[in-house]
């Protein structure tokens, strides 16, 4: 009887332990929330929260500050990111499911796996010394000599820094780093397609890229999905390679070759030097960012993906 | 042309640019890989091991070694705190908690905060352990790598437990053990494999993290074991070395880099590999 009784004593303590191990997750996402907010009261109070969400200030002679342009350049680098990513990735992930020959499967899956791995402090300083003045170049270069020329849209292609850097490669480089991300996502939803719904296709004389695009692809859809919503969270939250590309500039957008500012930018460049109300504000930023990625990150996970059966 | 003719082009079109997509994709690892050899190759020296940093105007010395091993510092502490944690975290997933309403809200919310910006979690692990301390310190970094492990861990931990068949755990019952033996003995023993690669690949990923380190152990040129002080490490000595002007620092950032990148390209090749074979077998 004795032996019972320690038996359920010891399965009760570690059932204890492993319930609060589990919900340390469940406090350190709390944890950040509330800490944020706190810490970002004195913003909130000086300039209140839609007065901060809509404010392109970001003055430190009057302690003026506001979240519009970061928050602009972080939601608009990472959508540049998604829609040159999301295509690619939908690409690889058909070569690598329908196309590739058995040889190449490994190198090819291999090499686009890596680029998940490489840190993304590599990225940006390969973002800064090779990438960037690569696109000063080509891009830049080729695309202002075609369209600034032109009237009224013109002014939009002009190149007003040198080096390369500013939103337009940053969201580039982002591009790079969620692409591993969306391709293995597809290429797992369209190697679960099964096998009857694509003979059923050859078998009414589809050609092999109907077979892909009208039943791999919607039969895939949901999942190819939210991978694209969840790289969208992850661009959003990218930080050093941003921090190298992005200029940091808090100036008026008047061309796509602009240096700009992002949340995470503005963080690395600014936290540590920071007091007072500016501190407030860049915590202020922060929860914002927080909050932005949450949501996009919940919204992949219950709206898109849905219920797993 | 005929429809056939439209259609056989068409399909031809999008296959062709899916492989293109995938040559890509394998060009800019190269691209990077080949940037990093190349400009990493000339710093690469005994020097860069041994040496700790020396001010940039003196030639042909000062070194990472004190980044090299403050970052093996921190990234072993956040081990230590995050892999116990988040094995018994994702042990109650997979056991105690499964199917039950808490267990299935968890996991969800591990999958959520896998994403959460490592930088957001440096500024909250700044407000909670640097501003209150009084400084950067060692211990906040750790922390704030062991808070981005953890969901990664317990996920991982998770997953390798559910495929330990259910009539494995009967089969002890039947004999009579506690449910924690049964654990500790048979379902954690057959997934150990697995947690230990997935364990493997989060510690590589948090290996070549720096945003979460900026606010917290934030960096340091001397050689430190003294974690309640700034620890200097590779990733943000990297940062900083790359955007300073002078040449030999971003020599050395790059020398770093290659590092870095070898050492973590190799291990996830292995890991995976390792991964692959499991899952043949």
């Amino acid at each position: 009887m004795k032996a019972v009784r320690t038996f359920f004593y010891k399965d009760s303590l570690f059932r204890l332990f492993s319930l609060l191990s589990a919900l340390s997750v469940f406090l350190i996402c709390a944890g950040i929330f509330l800490s944020l907010l706190r810490e970002s009261v004195p913003a909130l109070r000086e300039f209140g929260f839609f007065g901060f969400l809509f404010s392109v200030e970001w003055n430190y002679a009057e302690s003026l500050f506001g979240a519009a342009r970061p928050l602009l350049g972080s939601i608009l680098t990472s959508l540049i990111a998604v829609t040159v990513a999301a295509p690619m990735g939908i690409g690889i992930a058909v070569f690598l499911s329908e196309l590739c020959p058995a040889f190449l499967k490994g190198f090819v899956g291999t090499a686009v796996e890596l680029l998940a791995a490489i840190p993304s402090i590599i990225y940006g300083m390969w973002g800064l010394f090779v990438f960037a003045p690569f696109i000063e170049v080509t891009l830049q270069r080729g695309v202002s000599a075609l369209f600034s020329g032109l009237p009224f849209i013109g002014s939009f292609f002009e190149i007003h820094y040198a080096g390369g850097i500013g939103f337009l490669t940053a969201g580039l480089v982002l591009g790079v780093m969620v692409l591993p991300f969306i391709a293995g996502v597809a290429k797992e939803a369209l190697d679960s397609v099964p096998k009857e719904l694509k003979e059923a296709g050859y078998g009414i004389g589809c050609e092999k890229w109907e077979v892909v695009r009208r039943i791999s692809l919607p039969y895939a859809g949901r999942a190819v999905r939210s991978g694209i919503i969840i790289a969208l969270g992850r661009a959003l939250g990218e930080t050093m390679a941003i921090a190298y590309i992005i200029g940091n500039m808090n100036i008026r957008l008047t061309s796509v070759f602009d240096p700009y500012v992002t949340v995470t930018g503005v963080l690395v460049n600014e936290f540590n030097e920071a007091s007072g109300l500016q501190m407030s504000s860049l915590f202020l930023l922060a929860l914002l960012l927080f909050i932005l990625n949450f949501s996009t990150l919940a919204v992949a996970k219950f709206c898109i993906a849905g219920k797993k059966s | 042309m005929k429809p056939t003719v439209i259609r056989r082009l068409r399909g031809r079109l999008m296959l062709f640019l899916s492989s293109a997509a995938a040559v890509v994709g394998v060009c800019f690892l190269f691209a990077i890989l080949f940037s990093v050899i190349r400009n990493g190759i000339a710093g690469l020296s005994p020097e860069l091991f041994t040496d700790d940093a020396a001010p940039p105007w003196i030639e042909n010395e000062g070194g990472m070694r004190h980044a090299f091993l403050g970052q093996l510092l921190l990234t072993t502490v956040a081990a230590i705190i995050g892999i116990p944690v988040g094995i018994l975290g994702g042990i109650y997933l997979a056991e105690y908690g499964n199917g039950s309403r808490v267990g299935r809200f968890i996991g969800n919310l591990a999958d959520v905060a896998i994403g959460i910006p490592t930088i957001i979690i440096g500024t909250f692990v700044y407000s909670l352990l640097v501003h209150p301390f009084g400084g950067f310190n060692g211990w906040a970094g750790a922390v704030a790598l062991a808070f981005i492990i953890l969901p990664v861990i317990m996920r991982t931990t998770e997953e390798s437990l559910r495929l330990v068949p259910w009539t494995m755990r009967e089969a002890a019952f039947a004999l009579g053990a506690p449910y924690f033996k049964v654990i500790k003995d048979i379902v954690f023993r057959s997934g150990f494999s697995g947690i230990f690669t997935g364990v493997s690949l989060a510690v590589s990923r948090i290996a070549g993290e720096t945003a979460p380190l900026l606010f917290t152990s934030f960096n340091s040129n001397y050689l430190t074991a003294d974690m309640s002080g700034p620890v200097p490490s590779l990733t943000v000595t990297v940062f900083q070395y790359a955007g300073s002007p002078y040449e030999k620092w971003v020599l050395s950032a790059w020398a770093s880099s290659l590092v870095i990148t070898v050492f973590i390209l190799f291990l996830n090749i292995i890991l995976k590999q390792i991964i692959k074979r499991r899952q043949v077998l």
